[in-house]
């Protein structure tokens, strides 16, 4: 009975130490980082059970202080809840997961995940976890309190109890824990912030400990897809995960263990593999030993094989992108919204992955102060270590002086009034550690990253020419209008006479039809005026499309007909649009281009982009 | 007789933009370009004026149809004080104008601009549209008898060295005969002086008794009515001109203003320009010569000098050689710079030996 005490004591102790001593892989590094990676476990939980039930996520986050350095961190979600007999487990086993042999991008977890939480309030405080639960299926809710028992690796269940909730399902989890709560650039509010930009499905509250409650709304009624789960791809297994695989595999013989348990590989295929190996094609899996698995792996390597399959990544998606930055980034103004970039898939070690980027400019944004990236992995945001990561080194090495902004000498921190956001998605990131905070700086990784960002750049150029280019139409259309009539009615005015006609002049110098806008703000939006005036000699049919704001999908055709000289005709539209309306984009069809100002030529290929868009 | 035919002008260039608009044709007005580079000498007067280079200001662009709207709503202000026997200061016309909303003067050089542009298009001067400027307080002293019309319409006779006190007689507005009648005189010469402080030294030291001189205060650039002032002392009196300056490009500029005419006011140059007027004024030579304590030249400074390089009317042998040596040393100096050598040292040495070279 000594021994085994003994023996606990020592198991417990020996696990302390190894918290302690691996706290930086773990990401328990600092009293604040601590409550920040309680936080991210059971946020990032609850956004995936949602995404993966299809339910708009509603999520609370809740922190209390209970001492000075202690506190209570409370994640509430009106995820699918969990089956109660599985919360023991998924709660309070280490490495406990369903995600084994399949490829998949998730939002995933850092190191050992919510159970490291749990076990990290259990070591500092002694305090035990509080989880409530319900199914939509099940009347009434569970609550527990566990903690984790480390020699067996298990759930310590002190309490299990039905209780009744009224909601109809969902999660909380509630932890008490050492920490130091903080404020600014790696914070929890950061956090919070930076993941209801690329979840502008989710409803988001977060309570400080002075009880301040911030709200970050749902903008989109939409779930995003998720992604697919597929089989691995060959050529990103390593050593060690062939073996489990093959010791795991149902497969009676090699060829079916390639062709049905990897993607990509069909039954010839793994006859070639098997056969440059060496093997026998009827050999049973789990009986290879290391040096087949090395055959196999090498002659996998040399086998030529379709390219991954995309299904498995799943991007934050250009609408996602845009609502979620107008909606947060809102109340600095900005007067450009560029349209998300996202990359065609590119491969890294067998995985595919892809980038996406997007960026708001102008408006209150400070000018004089680095350019804000925001930088994210699997839709996760990750606010520490900048310095070491794809994205930044990605972004120091491009000459932003170009799309003006400021830089020196053309390397290192661009300056201006920007905020750009990086997303690098896909299964089986190259982190640069154990705890996912930085995507390595691989060369196929940050050469896409650049090239995005130069793509979205393109954009932010092409809106200042644009917007000089409407400055000038809108300085014509003031001549036309109220300069010319004045000095009319002055002349005439002046010499006591009747004021003349002012259209045969003003078509001779103009002799276009004119689009001007007037915009003026109401409510949560804009009413938008579109003025047409012919100064033509002509009468004109033609058709004017307005994209409002410049998206896609606000779009308006207006039919004109029979628009005859001198002739006017105003449109308007209420346009819902947070912060500053960055100008509606006018196309026109059915004129010729050099009778008509203020509008472009509809593209030729215009409907077939809308498809490809859709 | 000269408010009818102002009225009658003014209309005439209104109609042209009228019968313009309603025969559907561009209203356009061309004026003689006011720059440097327009600036001709003429023969008959030996001043400089503008050249025949235009610029043409039309409804085609939203500057030229500023231009004329401005133009027109100023026209109408000019015919209405005609009509109602007002006058009005340039800065009350810059004040009026912020009810013309849109057609507003941003800045007072705006409308001082266009009332000259005004001159130059019709050919008649500012007093003729009611305009006139603020006194700049510029003065006189010295042996010289005038009657001035005061506001009971009586002519004073006033004696600029036994009738004024130490500031001088002040130079007013309008200095025609209708209203300034130069009466007798007991002088040699007149003495323009830039500032103030050297003016006063000139008065404390007894200059103008002393030399036979009429000191004349020109208050840094000279107004339009202290350059008239000169002008008619120098052409009904047949006084000499003599121009009393600091040593800098502004100075010079000073000079030029008053010899050859300003490119500003080219327009009525034989009007107002001395063109036998002599500069005795600071020079590069004197700051070598003289040992003078010298300031380092400003990059203001440096352009306005290369700027008078390519300006025509400095480029005789004497003005490009001393150009050329203030850049050359980079230094510039004050007119009381020559204090270092006592307080009398100008009136004593400098004046009489620079005046013996001219005279």
């Amino acid at each position: 009975m000594a021994k085994t005490k003994e023996q606990t004591q020592y198991r417990e102790v020996s696990l302390s130490e190894f918290f302690e001593k691996n706290r930086h892989i773990l990401g328990f590094d600092s009293a604040q980082k601590s409550l920040f990676m309680i936080v991210k476990e059971a946020f990032d939980n609850s956004l995936d059970a949602c995404d993966e039930y299809a339910i708009l996520p509603e999520i609370e986050v809740s922190i209390s202080k209970v001492s000075d350095d202690i506190f209570n961190i409370s994640v509430t979600d009106n995820g699918p809840g969990i089956e109660r007999t599985q919360v023991p487990r998924v709660f309070g086993q280490l490495l406990y997961g369903s995600r084994f042999h399949v490829i998949r991008q998730s939002r995933g977890q850092q190191g050992l995940g919510i159970t490291a939480a749990i076990l990290y309030g259990q070591l500092t405080t002694g305090e035990k976890a509080l989880v409530e639960t319900k199914r939509e299926a099940d009347d009434v809710a569970f609550r527990f309190v566990l903690g984790i028992n480390v020699k067996d690796n298990k759930a310590d269940l002190k309490l299990q109890e039905p209780f009744i909730w009224d909601r109809q399902h969902g999660t909380r989890v509630s932890i008490t824990a050492k920490g130091r709560y903080i404020t600014g650039k790696q914070s929890i509010m950061e956090y919070l912030k930076e993941s209801a930009v690329v979840n502008p499905h989710a409803s988001i509250t977060f309570v400080e400990p002075d009880g301040k409650r911030t709200h970050f709304n749902r903008t989109i009624e939409k779930v995003p897809i998720i992604s697919k789960t597929v089989k691995p791809h060959p050529y990103g297994i390593e050593i060690g995960e062939l073996m489990t695989m093959a010791k795991a595999s149902q497969a009676n013989n090699l060829i079916r263990f390639l062709a049905d348990d990897f993607s990509r590989v069909s039954d010839s295929t793994a006859t070639e593999i098997v056969t440059n190996a060496g093997l026998k094609k009827d050999a049973k899996p789990s009986s290879l030993g290391n040096t087949e698995i090395s055959a196999l792996r090498e002659s996998i390597q040399k086998t030529k094989l379709m390219p991954p399959s995309q299904e498995s990544l799943s991007p934050i998606g250009e609408e996602f992108i845009r609502r979620g930055m107008m909606s947060i980034y809102a109340e600095e103004r900005p007067e450009f919204y560029g349209k998300p970039i996202t990359r065609k898939a590119g491969i890294y070690s067998g995985n595919p992955f892809s980038v996406e980027v997007g960026m708001v400019y102008g408006g209150d944004l400070p000018g004089d102060q680095a350019i804000r990236i925001i930088r994210y992995a699997n839709k996760v945001p990750l606010l520490y270590q900048p310095g070491s990561c794809a994205i930044t080194q990605s972004v120091f090495d491009l000459d932003w002086r170009t799309y003006g902004l400021d830089q020196k000498q053309g390397k290192g921190q661009p300056y201006g009034p920007a905020i750009i956001l990086v997303h690098v998605y896909g299964p089986r990131l190259p982190y640069t550690s154990e705890s996912k905070e930085a995507i390595s700086a691989v060369e196929v990784i940050t050469d896409e990253i650049k090239a995005a960002i130069k793509q979205e750049m393109r954009m932010l150029k092409t809106f200042g020419n644009r917007k000089e280019k409407m400055k000038k139409v809108a300085e014509r259309f003031n001549l036309f209008r109220r300069l010319i009539p004045e000095i009319a009615v002055k002349c005439s005015a002046i010499l006591g006479k009747e004021t003349p006609d002012i259209n045969p002049v003003v078509s001779k110098i103009a002799g276009v039809v004119f689009i001007h806008e007037e915009i003026s703000k109401k409510d949560a939006g804009y009413v938008i005026k579109t003025e047409l005036f012919n100064f033509t000699q002509s009468t004109h049919d033609f058709t004017l499309k307005a994209l409002y704001g410049g998206m896609d999908d606000k779009v308006i055709d207006f039919k004109i007909e029979q628009l005859g000289p001198a002739e006017e005709k105003v449109f308007e539209n209420y346009v819902e649009w947070p912060g500053q309306y960055p100008g509606t984009d006018y196309y026109f069809t059915g004129i010729e281009p050099s009778k008509i100002q203020g509008a472009e030529l509809l593209p030729g290929d215009w409907d077939l982009r809308k498809m490809n868009g859709e | 007789m000269a408010e009818i035919k102002t009225d009658e002008t003014l209309k005439k260039l209104v109609e042209k933009v009228y019968n313009d608009l309603v025969s559907g044709e561009v209203p356009e007005v061309k004026i003689s370009s006011r720059t440097k580079d327009n600036i001709v000498f003429d023969q008959t007067n030996n001043v400089w004026k503008y050249g025949n280079s235009t610029v043409s200001r039309s409804v085609k662009t939203t500057d030229g149809a500023q231009f004329m709207a401005k133009s027109l709503y100023t026209i109408e202000f000019i015919l209405d004080m005609i009509r109602s026997g007002k006058s009005s200061t340039l800065r009350e016309m810059y004040y009026i104008s912020e009810g013309w909303k849109d057609y507003k003067f941003h800045t007072q050089d705006e409308s001082n601009m266009l009332a000259e542009d005004l001159e130059v298009i019709t050919a008649l001067m500012r007093e003729d549209f009611k305009l006139r400027p603020e006194e700049n307080g510029a003065s006189v002293i010295g042996n010289i008898t005038i009657e001035e019309k005061n506001r009971k319409g009586e002519f004073k006779r006033i004696n600029c060295r036994d009738d004024v006190g130490d500031a001088g007689y002040t130079i007013p507005y309008n200095v025609e005969s209708d209203k300034v009648k130069l009466v007798s005189h007991d002088a040699d010469f007149i003495l323009a002086i830039e500032t103030g402080g050297m003016f006063d030294r000139l008065v404390e030291n007894g200059f103008d008794e002393n030399f036979r001189s009429v000191l004349v205060h020109l208050k840094g650039q000279p107004a339009r009515s202290t350059r008239r002032l000169l002008k008619r002392l120098n052409n009904e009196l047949g006084l000499p001109v003599y121009v009393f300056t600091d040593g800098d490009p502004w100075s010079f500029r000073i000079f030029g203003s008053i010899a050859y005419g300003a490119i500003k006011t080219a327009h009525i140059s034989e009007w107002l320009a001395v063109p036998s007027a002599e500069f005795i004024g600071i020079t590069a030579s004197d700051i070598l010569n003289y040992d003078l304590p010298a300031d380092k030249l400003s990059d203001k400074d440096i352009s306005a000098l290369n700027s008078e390089l390519q300006d025509p009317r400095f480029s005789t042998e004497f003005w490009k050689q001393e150009i050329e040596t203030m850049l050359q040393m980079g230094k510039k100096a004050e007119q009381q710079a020559l204090a270092k050598y006592g307080l009398d040292f100008v009136t004593e040495k400098y004046l009489p030996d620079k005046l013996a070279d001219v005279r």
